[in-house]
C-alpha cells in the first residue's frame, strides 16, 4: 500500500479518495475535515464539516450560522470510520481546538498536522505526539534562524517597557484567534493583573475562549475608553490596526507586535514596530525538526512555508521528504486579519 | 551582556529621540558600575580594541552549520551578523519560565483520550528540547568581562574566545556581541545623545557632561558618582575643551523695521557645518581638536584641518570644502562627510577648509566676555598670525542701511562673495556690543536666509511615517512634468516630510487613503494625472545636479510650503523650470 493511495493532492488540497473527504481544503468540497479555525485552513461553504467542537464554534463565530451544510463535532482520540478509513483527531497545541488528523488504512498511518507547536500554551491542549508512517508538517518557520525562545522573556520585555514609559499606551498587534488570547494568558501568568484592553475585532473570540474555561482576567473594550484612561495600559489589536487611524486614540503609543516573524529585524522595522515580541503559535526550527524525528515517520510531506530547508534537513537524516504545494495556506500569518 | 543587548535591541527599533534617552537613562540608573560605564563607552564610541573581521564570523558559523541551511538562511535575512546570531547552535538554553517541553499545562478543555501509540509528551521530544549539560553553572557573561578580555586578547585567541561567548548568549545577546566586536554598533544613538542620557541621572545638563568628557575615561566611575551626588565634580584637565556655541534666531523681513542698522555687523552665512576648532599645548605637546556644533569630537575625520591648527586658541567657524580657491556647495562637503575612512585620495579631492567667524579664546585668554566688535579684530589678527591657507576669515559685508543688505542678500556675488556665492546660505547679523553667549538668546544674533526656492509639484507617492506619525502617511514623494516617450509624464524630483501643519497632515493623510492607486509595503501610490491629484507647493534651500535621481537633480531641505487644493496637477511646474533654477544658482543669482 502506498501512502499516495490514501491521501493525494487535488486542486482543493489534501484529499482522501477512499474516505471521500478533504483535509483543510482551500475550495468548497463535499466533506471537509478541518484541523483548526484559522481562515487559511477553515473556509466556509463546504457540504459537511468534521472538526473539534471548538473549531466548529470558532468557524461559526467568524462565518455565521450557515458556514457549512452540516457539522459533526469530533473529540480528541475518538475514532471515526469513514468508508474503510479510520480517522482520529489529536491536539496540535496551535490554538484552541486545533488538531492533527491521523488517517489510517491498510496498516498505514498518515498524520496531517495542520499548524502546530510543541511548547506549552495556557490556552489550548498541549501537542500530542502521534507516531506514524507519513507525517505532513507545516514549514512556516522552517529555517534555522527561527528560534522562538522563551515567551516569558518577551512578556518581561513588554512589562519593562510599560515601567519605563508609564504614560504611554502599549499597543500589541496579535492575530485575533489564538495569539491574542495566549498573550493575555501569558501576561496573567507573569503576574500582570491590570485590565487589558481589546480591539473590537478581538472581542467575540476572546469571550469564546473565556466561555471554554480559560481565565483571562479583567478585559475591557477600547471602544468608549478615553485617551487619558489608556495611558500606561496594554491593548491587544490586530497587527494591521497598529498603522491605522484607529491607533490615534492612544496617548503616544508604543507599537508592539507578537509574532514569530519579529525574529527578522528588517520585518519589524518595515512594519514600524518599536517593540517586537517573538511569540509564535507555530513550531520553530528546533520544534519542527524534533517533532519530525520523534514521529518515527520515514516519509515527510512539507506544506506551507520554507519547504526547501526542511526537505534538505530530512535528506541529511535519511528521511524521504517532498514539498506539497498547496496554494492559499499560510496567508493568515502574513496578512493578519484586519478591520473591526 | 544580556541587559546591554536588550538595550541596544530596543534602541535600534525606537525612532524617537526622547524615548531613546529614557531607555538609556533607565538602563544607566538600574545597572551597576562598572558595567554601565562600559555600556556608556560603547554608546559614545569610546571603546578601543581591535575589531574582528566579518570573515572570522563567517568562518566560525561555517564550522558549526550545514552549508545549505546557512546559505538559505543568509539569503533569507540578507545580514551576516543577524544570520549568525540566530543560527548559532544553542549550547546554553536558559530554562524558560514557561518551559520548552510539551508536557506542562495539561487538563485543558477538549482534551480526550489517546490510544496506545499516542504519547503525550514524547520522551524524545522533551530530550531534544530542554536538557543540555552546560545549563548549570553558567555565569552570566558581562559586558565588562567582554571589553576587558578584548583589550588584552591576542589575535590568535580571538576565534575561540568569541565562540565561547556566543555559546553562552541568547539570540539578542549574540547579535549585540557580534555588532560590538566587529565595530558595527549602530543603533541610531549619537555620542551626544548618550551623554544627555547620563546627565539625566543627576541634575547636570548635557553641556556640563560634554565639558568634562575629554578628561574622563571608561568606565566613568567618577562621573556616575558625581551625577548621583556621591562625590564631587570630576576635574577636567582638558586644555582643549568644547565651548557651548552661540546660536542665532531666524529673521523675518518684518523684524528689520525694529532694528537699527548701526547696531549691527553683517557677514555671510556659509552653507557648511558649524564647527569649533580648538588648539592648546599640554606638557610641551600640541593638541588640536575639531568639534561639531553639538560638541562631538570629529577631529579624526579631518586630519588635514587638524594639522593647520597650531596656534593655541578657539575658533568658531564653518567647515567647508575648498578647491582651487573656491568654496564648494554643501553637496560636495557631504561626499566627504559620509565616508567612514579617511583616505589620501579623499583628502586631496575634498580638502577641508575652515572659514572663521569668531574667536572664543586666544592662547590662555577667554574672549567670550568681550563685545563682538572687540572680538572681531582679535580674530583678524589671530587668523593672520596663524598664516594657514586652510583657515581664512569670513569677510564682513558692508552696508549702510537695510536696503543695501537686502541687495547683498539677493546678489552675494556682487556684494563681495564672488565665486564663493553658491555656498552662501544667507546673512548673519551680529550686534556689535554683545558678548559671546551660549545658547540661542533672542536679539543679539539674527540669521537672514536667502529666499527659499519654490515650485508647484504633484504628490506621487506617500509613505507612512515613524514613531508618533506611524499611523499617518507623512513622507511624500512629489514630481514635476517632463517630456516622456509618450507625451508628458511626472518625474519624481524630491521627498518631503515636514513643513505642513498637523491639520494639513490629517488632510493629506485622508487624501492619500482615499486616492491610492497601488500599494507597495508601507508606500502608497497616489493618483497623479493632469486632471486628478494633489498639488504641493514645495520650498527648498538649494538645488544641484545629481546622477542618482532620474530627474537629474536633487533638492536640499525640501518642505511642503502650502497645499494647493485649488490647482489642477496639469498646471504644476515642469522640469525645465528646475533646470533653469540650477543654472541661476550656479551663477549665484537665484532667489
Ligand atoms: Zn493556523
Ligand atoms: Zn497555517
Amino acid at each position: 500500500m502506498r501512502p499516495e493511495n490514501i491521501l493525494a493532492l487535488t486542486l482543493a488540497g489534501i484529499c482522501c479518495k477512499r474516505g471521500s473527504f478533504h483535509i483543510d481544503p482551500t475550495r468548497p468540497v463535499e466533506r471537509a475535515l478541518i484541523t483548526h479555525a484559522h481562515s487559511d485552513h477553515a473556509r466556509a461553504g463546504h457540504g459537511a464539516v468534521l472538526a473539534t467542537q471548538e473549531t466548529l464554534d470558532l468557524m461559526r463565530l467568524r462565518y455565521g450560522e450557515n458556514f457549512a451544510g452540516s457539522t459533526q463535532a469530533v473529540r480528541y482520540g475518538e475514532a471515526l470510520a469513514l468508508d474503510g478509513v479510520t480517522v482520529t483527531f489529536h491536539p496540535a497545541g496551535h490554538v484552541l481546538g486545533s488538531a492533527q488528523i491521523a488517517v489510517e488504512a491498510d496498516g498505514l498511518r498518515i498524520v496531517a498536522s495542520g499548524d502546530y507547536k510543541n511548547v506549552a500554551d495556557p490556552t489550548c491542549a498541549p501537542f500530542a505526539l502521534v507516531r506514524c508512517d507519513v507525517f505532513i508538517t507545516e514549514a512556516t518557520f522552517a529555517l534555522p534562524v527561527f528560534r522562538h525562545g522563551d515567551p516569558g522573556g518577551e512578556i518581561a520585555k513588554l512589562l519593562h517597557s510599560l515601567a519605563v514609559f508609564p504614560e504611554r499606551a502599549h499597543l500589541v498587534g496579535a492575530y485575533s484567534l489564538g495569539k491574542a488570547q495566549r498573550l493575555i494568558a501569558l501576561l496573567r501568568q507573569s503576574g500582570y493583573t491590570n485590565p487589558i484592553y481589546l480591539h473590537g475585532a478581538m472581542e467575540s473570540i476572546t469571550r469564546y475562549y473565556e466561555s471554554r474555561g480559560i481565565a483571562l482576567g479583567a478585559l475591557r473594550a477600547v471602544r468608549g475608553a478615553d485617551k487619558a484612561e489608556l495611558a500606561g495600559t496594554i491593548t491587544i489589536c490586530p497587527p494591521s490596526a497598529l498603522n491605522e487611524p484607529w491607533a490615534r486614540r492612544f496617548p503616544d503609543p508604543v507599537n508592539a507586535f507578537a509574532s514569530g516573524w519579529m525574529r527578522v529585524r528588517a520585518r519589524a522595522r518595515q512594519q514600524g514596530v518599536a517593540l517586537p515580541l517573538v511569540i509564535s503559535d507555530h513550531a520553530d526550527w528546533d520544534g519542527l525538526t524534533a517533532t519530525v524525528a520523534a514521529t518515527g515517520a520515514n516519509e515527510i510531506w512539507v506544506t506551507h512555508g520554507q519547504e526547501d530547508a526542511l526537505v534538505h534537513w530530512c535528506g541529511t537524516r535519511g528521511l524521504k521528504a517532498c514539498p506539497l504545494d498547496i496554494a492559499g495556506y499560510g496567508e493568515e500569518e502574513d496578512n493578519g486579519e484586519a478591520t473591526e | 551582556m544580556n541587559r546591554f543587548a536588550e538595550l541596544l535591541d530596543r534602541l535600534a527599533y525606537e525612532p524617537a529621540r526622547n524615548n531613546k534617552l529614557r531607555l538609556m537613562t533607565d538602563y544607566l540608573r538600574s545597572t551597576a558600575d562598572p558595567e554601565r560605564g562600559w555600556a556608556l563607552a560603547a554608546l559614545t564610541g569610546s571603546l578601543s580594541f581591535q575589531h574582528a573581521k566579518p570573515g572570522l564570523i563567517r568562518q566560525l558559523i561555517a564550522e558549526r552549520t550545514d552549508p545549505v541551511l546557512f546559505e538559505l538562511s543568509y539569503d533569507y535575512l540578507g545580514d551576516l551578523s543577524e544570520t549568525v546570531a540566530l543560527m548559532w547552535p544553542a549550547q546554553h538554553s536558559p530554562l524558560p519560565s514557561e518551559g520548552r517541553s510539551a508536557s506542562r499545562d495539561g487538563g485543558k478543555p477538549g482534551e480526550g483520550g489517546h490510544d496506545g501509540e499516542v504519547g503525550n509528551p514524547s520522551p524524545d521530544l522533551a530530550d531534544a528540547r530542554s536538557t543540555s549539560p552546560s545549563v548549570v553553572d553558567v555565569q552570566e557573561l558581562t559586558l565588562t568581562s567582554v571589553v576587558e578580555t578584548l583589550t588584552t586578547l591576542g589575535k590568535a585567541q580571538l576565534p575561540q574566545q568569541l565562540a565561547r561567548w556566543l555559546d553562552s548568549l541568547d539570540e539578542t545577546g549574540r547579535w549585540a556581541l557580534i555588532k560590538l566586536v566587529t565595530g558595527g554598533l549602530r543603533v541610531g544613538v549619537s555620542a551626544r545623545l548618550a551623554k544627555t542620557a547620563v546627565a539625566a541621572l543627576g541634575t547636570a545638563d548635557a553641556q556640563e557632561v560634554e565639558l568634562l568628557w575629554p578628561g574622563l575615561v571608561p568606565p566613568y566611575v567618577n562621573l556616575f558618582a558625581w551625577l548621583e551626588g556621591r562625590a564631587g565634580r570630576p576635574t577636567n584637565a582638558d586644555p582643549a575643551p568644547f565651548r557651548p556655541p552661540m546660536l542665532a534666531h531666524a529673521l523675518d523681513d518684518s523684524d528689520l523695521a525694529t532694528l537699527d542698522p548701526a547696531d549691527f555687523l553683517a557677514e555671510w552665512k556659509w552653507d557648511g557645518i558649524r564647527v569649533q576648532a580648538v588648539a592648546a599645548a599640554r606638557d610641551g605637546r600640541q593638541i588640536a581638536r575639531l568639534y561639531s556644533r553639538t560638541g562631538e569630537d570629529i577631529s579624526a575625520s579631518f586630519p588635514d584641518l587638524i594639522d593647520a591648527l597650531h596656534l593655541p586658541g578657539a575658533i568658531d567657524g564653518e567647515l567647508l570644502i575648498r578647491r582651487a580657491g573656491r568654496v564648494q556647495p554643501f553637496n560636495v562637503l557631504q561626499q566627504r562627510l559620509n565616508r567612514k575612512t579617511v583616505t589620501p585620495k579623499l583628502l586631496s579631492e575634498f580638502p577641508a577648509h575652515l572659514r572663521a567667524y569668531d574667536l572664543l579664546a586666544d592662547g590662555d585668554q577667554d574672549l567670550r566676555g568681550l563685545a563682538f566688535a572687540e572680538r572681531r579684530p582679535r580674530l583678524e589678527d589671530f587668523v593672520a598670525r596663524l598664516g594657514e591657507e586652510r583657515v581664512d576669515l569670513s569677510p564682513l559685508v558692508a552696508f549702510a542701511n537695510w536696503q543695501d543688505l537686502a541687495a547683498a542678500r539677493a546678489d552675494p556675488t556682487a556684494a563681495g562673495a564672488g565665486a564663493d556665492a553658491p555656498a552662501v546660505e544667507g546673512l548673519m547679523l551680529k550686534r556689535r556690543e554683545t558678548q559671546y553667549l551660549p545658547g540661542r538668546p533672542k536679539g543679539p544674533w539674527w540669521k537672514w536666509k536667502r529666499n527659499p526656492l519654490i515650485i508647484d509639484a504633484v504628490l506621487m507617492y506617500a509613505q507612512r511615517g515613524h514613531g508618533k506619525r506611524s499611523s499617518y502617511y507623512s513622507d511624500y514623494t512629489f514630481g514635476v512634468w517632463a517630456q516622456g516617450d509618450s507625451g508628458d509624464e511626472l518625474v519624481p524630483v524630491g521627498k518631503a516630510y515636514f513643513g505642513f501643519t498637523d491639520e494639513e497632515l490629517v488632510q493629506i493623510d485622508r487624501y492619500v487613503r482615499r486616492n491610492t492607486t497601488e500599494r507597495f509595503g508601507p508606500v502608497r501610490e497616489v493618483v497623479h494625472k493632469p486632471d486628478q491629484g494633489l498639488v504641493l507647493e514645495v520650498a527648498f534651500e538649494g538645488l544641484q545636479h545629481s546622477t542618482r535621481h532620474k530627474s537629474g537633480l536633487a533638492m536640499r531641505f525640501p518642505r511642503i510650503n502650502r497645499l494647493r487644493w485649488d490647482k489642477p496637477p496639469a498646471e504644476a511646474d515642469r522640469l525645465e523650470r528646475l533646470q533653469s533654477m540650477i543654472a541661476q544658482i550656479e551663477r549665484g543669482l537665484a532667489t
